[in-house]
């Protein structure tokens, strides 16, 4: 397979989007920032399917996921590097 | 086509100057209970098309005139040549006709009280029939594609539409907005999230002050004065959610991407209201389900309508053609009937944003000259009233 795995929109996030089928844990990314086309491999820490996000580093309770360079919402249960990043583990800071 | 170095498309120019990209004679119900009469004039007389809607009984102040608003625009917009006006009594009947006729177009009203169905339905059909022959010997003509009026709204979006289809549609914006088209976003509730950057793209501090009035309205009236949790169940809705989506701030954030880098705002229209402002961008305060979005454009005036979506939403409207643009490999792979512009090559990275853009306005200028879009295809014509409270 010749393109990314994993795309990041800002070199400031902390999370980036799957962007392939039948992602299995294990596999080495490659990951592209579309900000700058600078890229870097990451190992995925779990079974992600299709635009879902995986957290980029150690995510803690409390920690602000961060895409577009922007304030998505409040990480809720620690993720690991790799890890599937969702609603059981990221809600809106917002309504 | 190029002309003189500027692109054009064969569009039908209308009494009043504006150029439409269908031919549609319509048959319009004044209210729910004139649907029946006017979808039997549409199958008398073919060549018609009946748009049969949910509401216009006993509504009054500013839902009212949202429903005028949207009866009017929806029979004066371009894409229509002539339209017939259905209603139950004279009143109303006669002031939505009265409010089509502005443009110059040929229109006739008609109603069923002291007349019946069936005296109704054979007085509009004989109308209608002249209206076809009338339309169709229009002829389409070179226009500007300066001359269009472009609206977006995306919908089923997911993580992909952020990355590929919407910035697509900014892509186009940024460069067809410069050349004179009008443009429109919308989707108030879908914002939220991506307030603060909104607020900035407009033309001017005044202008964005009062978007983030409008907006804020928009918080207070409607969620806080309804919700019952953090509105996760339905923003984001349940697709976005399955294609990876997780919260409305992430979703807003994407849904912006359809502005492009440049365009800037420069006024704020009300449901179904007319830009009056000159040719650039609008925000539209609308819902952000697709076919109410789609219909209130459509009645604002605008002839083509660009759809990113990411897990397929498969809506089109009667008199819209609404171009479909998805990056997402799966809903191409699934459901790629429903999708006009693959740009599935962007998360591969062999599609540029800019080409991209390119690709999106050819298919506009494909759709404009009188390419059937796939949800014109399939026969979606979803027309949805906004309803802003309950009925008196």
């Amino acid at each position: 397979m010749s393109g990314p795995q994993l795309l990041v929109h800002d070199r400031k996030d902390n999370v980036g989007v799957v962007v392939v089928e039948g992602l299995t844990a294990g596999t080495d990314m490659l990951c592209v920032v579309t900000e700058d086309d600078s890229s870097f491999e990451l190992k995925s820490a779990a079974d992600v399917p299709i635009g879902h996000k995986v957290a980029l580093k150690d995510l803690k309770a409390g920690d602000t996921a961060i895409k577009y360079g922007e304030d998505i919402g409040k990480v809720v249960a620690d993720v690991p590097v790799g890890g599937h990043v969702h609603t059981h583990n990221l809600k809106t800071k917002r309504w | 086509m190029t002309v003189n170095g500027k692109t054009t498309f064969m569009g039908y120019r209308r009494e009043n100057g504006r150029v439409g990209v269908r031919n549609h004679v319509v048959i319009l119900p004044v209210d729910d209970i004139s649907n029946a009469a006017c979808e039997a004039v549409a199958n008398n007389i073919k060549g018609t098309m009946a748009l049969p809607h949910a509401y216009g009984r006993l509504q009054f102040g500013e839902d009212l005139d949202l429903h005028f608003r949207t009866m009017i625009g929806t029979g004066a917009n371009p894409n229509v040549a002539a339209c017939v006006v259905i209603g139950i009594e004279p009143g109303w009947t006669n002031k939505i006709a009265e409010g089509i006729a502005e443009t110059g177009k040929p229109v006739a009203g008609f109603w069923i009280e002291q007349n019946g169905d069936l005296k109704t339905i054979m007085d509009a059909s004989r109308k209608a029939k002249e209206f076809v022959h009338w339309a169709s010997e229009k002829q389409r003509e070179p226009c500007d594609v300066s001359e269009l009026w472009v609206s977006t709204k995306c919908g089923e979006s997911d993580t992909t539409t952020g990355l590929g289809s919407c910035p697509t549609v900014g892509n186009m914006y940024d460069k067809l907005i410069p050349d004179g088209i009008y443009g429109v976003f919308g989707e108030t509730s879908e914002i939220t999230g991506a307030e603060h950057i909104c607020k900035e793209r407009a033309a001017t501090p005044e202008v964005g002050e009062r978007w983030h009035a409008m907006w804020q309205a928009y918080q207070d009236e409607v969620i806080f004065a309804h919700q019952t949790d953090d509105l996760s169940d339905s923003q984001p809705t349940k697709g976005n959610i399955e294609g990876g989506l997780t919260t409305i701030e992430e979703k807003a954030l994407g849904n912006l991407e359809k502005i492009g880098r440049q365009c800037r705002y420069i006024d704020i229209l009300e449901p179904a209201e007319a830009p009056q402002a000159g040719p650039g961008l609008y925000f539209m305060d609308t819902s952000s389900a697709a076919a109410e979005c789609v219909t209130l454009m459509g009645a604002g005036g605008y002839v083509v309508h660009t759809f990113p979506t990411g897990q397929g939403n498969v809506i089109g409207n009667p008199i819209v053609p609404v171009i479909k643009i998805s990056a997402n490999p799966r809903t191409l792979r699934t459901m790629g009937e429903h999708i006009d512009v693959d740009v599935t090559g962007i998360l591969k990275r062999d599609m540029t944003i800019d080409a991209a853009g390119d690709a999106l306005i050819d298919m506009i200028v494909r759709t404009a000259n009188g390419r059937a879009t796939a949800a014109e295809a399939l026969g979606h014509r979803e027309f949805v009233m906004t309803k802003l409270y309950r009925s008196a």
